[in-house]
């Protein structure tokens, strides 16, 4: 478990603890699975051609499960994260695998966010955050924002 | 110009409709699985043991977890069903989600998912004339209390 961060340490601009992932055809059957999205886009080579996205793409709920796992690691356990939300902008495309459990070399994606503003509200500490899925040309495919709630350390 | 629209009457009256309710419970293998699937070994979602000795008190969902009946089952399909029968158009891609977590989520709970059309828009977009789907649902819990609400758009072309 990462140390807890605090409301205390954080501002404008801090980074929020980057979470590397790597999608691959393997993964996308186990979110369809799991998440019980079976839209062919994301399986059937010739339906996603024919839907004119080329070849099968990246769940957006799988980014955004990404995104929520990137918050939920930053804020840890006295953390609590209020809202979530990211855009589908950007098509992923899987990498396919080479033997039963390893993907082919190839795209590494990168869950990434930084805070935008801070403040009291109630009884809470609020925590604004911008976040996004970046691909492994940099480029933000899920831009999104997340609302936290973080302890704050002890004063005397 | 109107007649150049996309949103057919019949998708306008679409507005505001409820689509379905649906109870459900959540298991501690689909919050498992859910979790595996993202790739977040976090105890709290992946132990029974280590969560039922936390504040929790049980297995604790990931955020953003909703349940399979949710996703899969007759909703996905209503819906589907009604955008195709008042003439839209037939290709469609998740265009994002809102989520606003309210109270915690975990196996043993019982929710009651209520969705509705809130909205029906369109824009010129690099896929042409494009339809903008909102959708709002919203997880009661065995208390009675909202658990969790949701925003996601669809986009049809």
């Amino acid at each position: 478990m990462a140390k807890q961060v605090y409301y205390d340490d954080v501002e404008a601009g801090t980074e929020v603890t980057p979470l590397v992932k790597i999608a691959t055809t393997r993964m996308l059957v186990q979110w369809a699975g799991a998440s019980g999205d079976f839209n062919p886009l994301h399986y059937d080579e010739d339906f996603a051609k024919a839907m004119g996205v080329g070849a099968p793409i990246v769940h957006g709920a799988l980014k955004r499960a990404w995104l929520g796992h990137l918050m939920t690691d930053w804020i840890g356990e006295e953390g609590k994260l209020k809202k979530l939300s990211c855009q589908y902008r950007g098509m992923d495309y899987p990498r396919k695998m080479r033997t039963m459990e390893e993907p082919h070399d190839g795209e590494t994606w990168s869950c990434k966010g930084k805070v935008t503003k801070k403040y009291e509200e109630g009884s809470e500490y609020l925590v604004e955050c911008e976040i996004w899925v970046e691909n492994g040309k940099g480029e933000k495919t899920t831009p999104g924002s997340a609302l936290v709630a973080l302890p704050i350390r002890t004063r005397k | 110009m109107a007649s150049d629209s996309l949103i057919t009457d019949d998708l306008r009256k679409l507005i505001g409709v409820t689509l379905d309710t649906i109870v459900f419970k959540v298991e501690e293998g689909a919050i498992q699985r859910y979790a595996q699937a993202i790739g977040d070994p976090n105890p709290l979602y992946n132990d029974p043991d280590f969560a039922s000795k936390t504040k929790y008190g049980r297995l604790l969902a990931p955020p953003g977890f909703t349940g399979w009946p949710v996703k899969a089952g007759r909703l996905s399909e209503r819906l589907i069903e009604s955008l195709a029968k008042a003439g839209a158009p037939s290709r469609l891609l998740d265009g994002g989600i809102e989520f606003e977590f309210i109270e915690p989520i975990g196996a043993g709970d019982v929710l009651t998912a209520t969705t509705k059309i809130a909205n029906i828009t369109e824009r010129e977009t690099k896929l042409g004339k494009t339809i903008f789907t909102t959708l709002e649902t919203t997880f009661v819990n065995q208390k009675d209390n909202v658990a969790l609400k949701s925003r996601s758009t669809l986009i049809l072309f």
